[in-house]
């Protein structure tokens, strides 16, 4: 494989990554909670997607009209039954209740559909690709997981920055107390987050299941590399964990060339250095 | 009787184990102006919280506008009608001032009270609209404090402090648009340490000390050792 096709592919698995991390970056930014279950809830919404689509012979990117509403709801119930009621000034408690959520997920997914790998078959798409100069080929199927990668980080934008629900979001990030007295029911707030979050997880989850093999331990691995992403695009800034996402996608393509069993290794060694010499990532958000 | 807009029966507050008031009987009618004053720790803050629903409280009732409100979460307190400016202005730091004013209104209430009539009280914040509410001056910030709180269109205005921190010039200019404001029929209380500004702008004052009520009435009728003798309690 060539360096430049190299490079593009690692770009282009970037955009999964960010769509990994953005669900997590918003809700560390609305409520200070660090969902360790995070990478389960990924799982969970491409078990979700492999169920919709053995019971009906629909498309697994079709899935997706069930999976999002039904993830979403479920994040508002979870966000209103569990973690409200563990946020206050320590960060400590919803930190522990989402690890305990994550031991629950991946016991329950394993209990439900085994250990076997499961993969969503999406036909042509897996295959399809575009050919480039210099012998490079882009695949239809990273090349679409990109641009929904934009796509979703853009809305997400337009919606925290454009609307009166994002006005309300920041203000609630910014101080809880006061945005209680402009009106705002903090705890429903809260549950809409964990619901758009949620939402942005099935997306990530169902391109997950289309892209490689998945079982239900491999959840805790795509939660880290959220982590790297937000963290070297900068806490706070979406289009910081975009680019955070291509770091990461790039130093992994870049390791698996040199030897396939390194692709993990040097995303984590990147990681590791951009910590030691930028640590508050490329992008932090001036407050 | 005459209707009362606001009316407390032994309201007692507390932060953990600490009791901060110890039977407040308060009562406010549409259109009046009353001020709080008391010295430092004499529960006048916590009053207000109290009143909104950020603190803990018991009381015998808490009724606005006809309404029972106590043991209700802020949100709801807020949408009857409530609005409160709270100590130490506390805008929003990641939202701009149009922003930071834009978000008063989340609970939709209807009034006089939109961005065009914010801006025409205080020009100034129109042409800084589009800056970080903490990139202006204290007294801007207090205006844009003072224009959040009013874009809920308030039955009854809660002013923590508006004063604290600011120039005597900027106090005044401040003042003056309040009054301005309360002209039509907004009620309001004002929390005030400086008890000469208290009383110019005030129907009527609540002297709090240590958690109670120690003395009440127009200003006209307190004399100024009867004041001094209850705000310091000597």
């Amino acid at each position: 494989m060539d360096l430049p096709a190299t490079l593009l592919d690692g770009v282009l698995l970037g955009g999964l990554y960010a769509l990994f991390a953005a669900g997590l970056s918003l809700i560390f930014g609305v409520m200070r909670l660090v969902n360790i279950a995070h990478g389960d809830l990924i799982l969970l919404s491409a078990f979700l997607a492999l169920t919709v689509t053995t019971h009906f012979p629909i498309h697994p990117l079709l899935s997706l009209l069930l999976v999002v509403p039904l993830m979403a709801v479920l994040g508002y119930g979870l966000q209103r039954a569990v973690f409200n009621r563990t946020l206050g000034n320590d960060i400590l408690p919803p930190l522990l209740v989402s690890f305990g959520l994550s031991v629950f997920l991946q016991n329950a997914l394993l209990q439900i559909f085994r250990a076997d790998s499961q993969r969503l078959h999406a036909g042509p798409l897996e295959t399809w690709h575009i050919d480039l100069p210099f012998g490079m080929t882009m695949g239809a199927l990273p090349c679409l997981m990109f641009i929904v990668a934009v796509l979703v980080i853009g809305g997400l934008q337009l919606l925290l920055f454009r609307t009166a629900l994002g006005r309300a979001l920041r203000a609630v990030s910014d101080d809880g107390q006061i945005a209680q007295l402009m009106g705002i029911n903090n705890a429903h707030l809260y549950g809409v987050a964990m619901a758009i979050s949620l939402a942005v997880v099935s997306v990530a989850g169902v391109f997950l299941g289309i892209r490689a093999n998945f079982d239900p331990s491999i959840g805790p691995t795509r939660l880290i590399f959220a982590f790297e992403a937000i963290i070297i695009g900068g806490l706070g800034d979406l289009w910081g964990t975009l680019a955070g996402g291509v770091i990461l996608g790039v130093a992994q393509t870049l390791g698996a060339r040199i030897n396939p069993g390194y692709q993990i290794l040097a995303g984590h060694l990147v990681f590791l250095a951009i910590l030691t010499v930028r640590p508050q990532g490329f992008f932090p958000r001036s407050r | 009787m005459p209707f009362k807009l606001l009316e407390t029966r032994g309201l007692m507050a507390f932060y953990g184990d600490f009791q901060a008031l110890f039977g407040i009987d308060f009562q406010i009618e549409p259109g009046e102006t009353i001020a709080v004053i008391g010295s430092n720790g004499a529960g006048k803050s916590t009053f207000l919280k109290s009143l909104v629903g950020l603190v803990r409280t018991k009381a015998e009732t808490v009724s606005f506008d006809g309404q029972a409100i106590w043991g209700k979460p802020a949100y709801r307190i807020i949408a009857q009608g409530m609005s409160l400016v709270p100590e130490g202005r506390r805008l929003f730091p990641s939202l701009t001032v149009e922003e930071n004013l834009s978000i008063g209104a989340y609970s939709r209430r209807k009034g006089p009270w939109n961005l065009d009539a914010v801006y025409t009280v205080f020009p100034v914040l129109k042409e800084k609209r589009i800056l970080p509410g903490t990139a202006l001056s204290g007294g801007q910030q207090q205006m844009v404090a003072l224009g959040r709180a009013l874009m809920a269109n308030p039955k009854l205005l809660l002013c923590d402090e508006i004063s604290l921190g600011l120039a005597p010039i900027v106090i005044r200019e401040i003042y003056e648009q309040l009054e301005r404001i309360t002209a039509n029929e907004t009620t309001v209380i004002l929390v005030e340490q400086d008890v000469k500004q208290a009383m110019a702008v005030a129907d009527r004052v609540y002297c709090f000390r240590e958690g109670r009520v120690v003395l009440e009435g127009r200003p006209s009728d307190l004399g100024r050792e009867q004041i001094t003798k209850a705000y310091f309690g000597v």
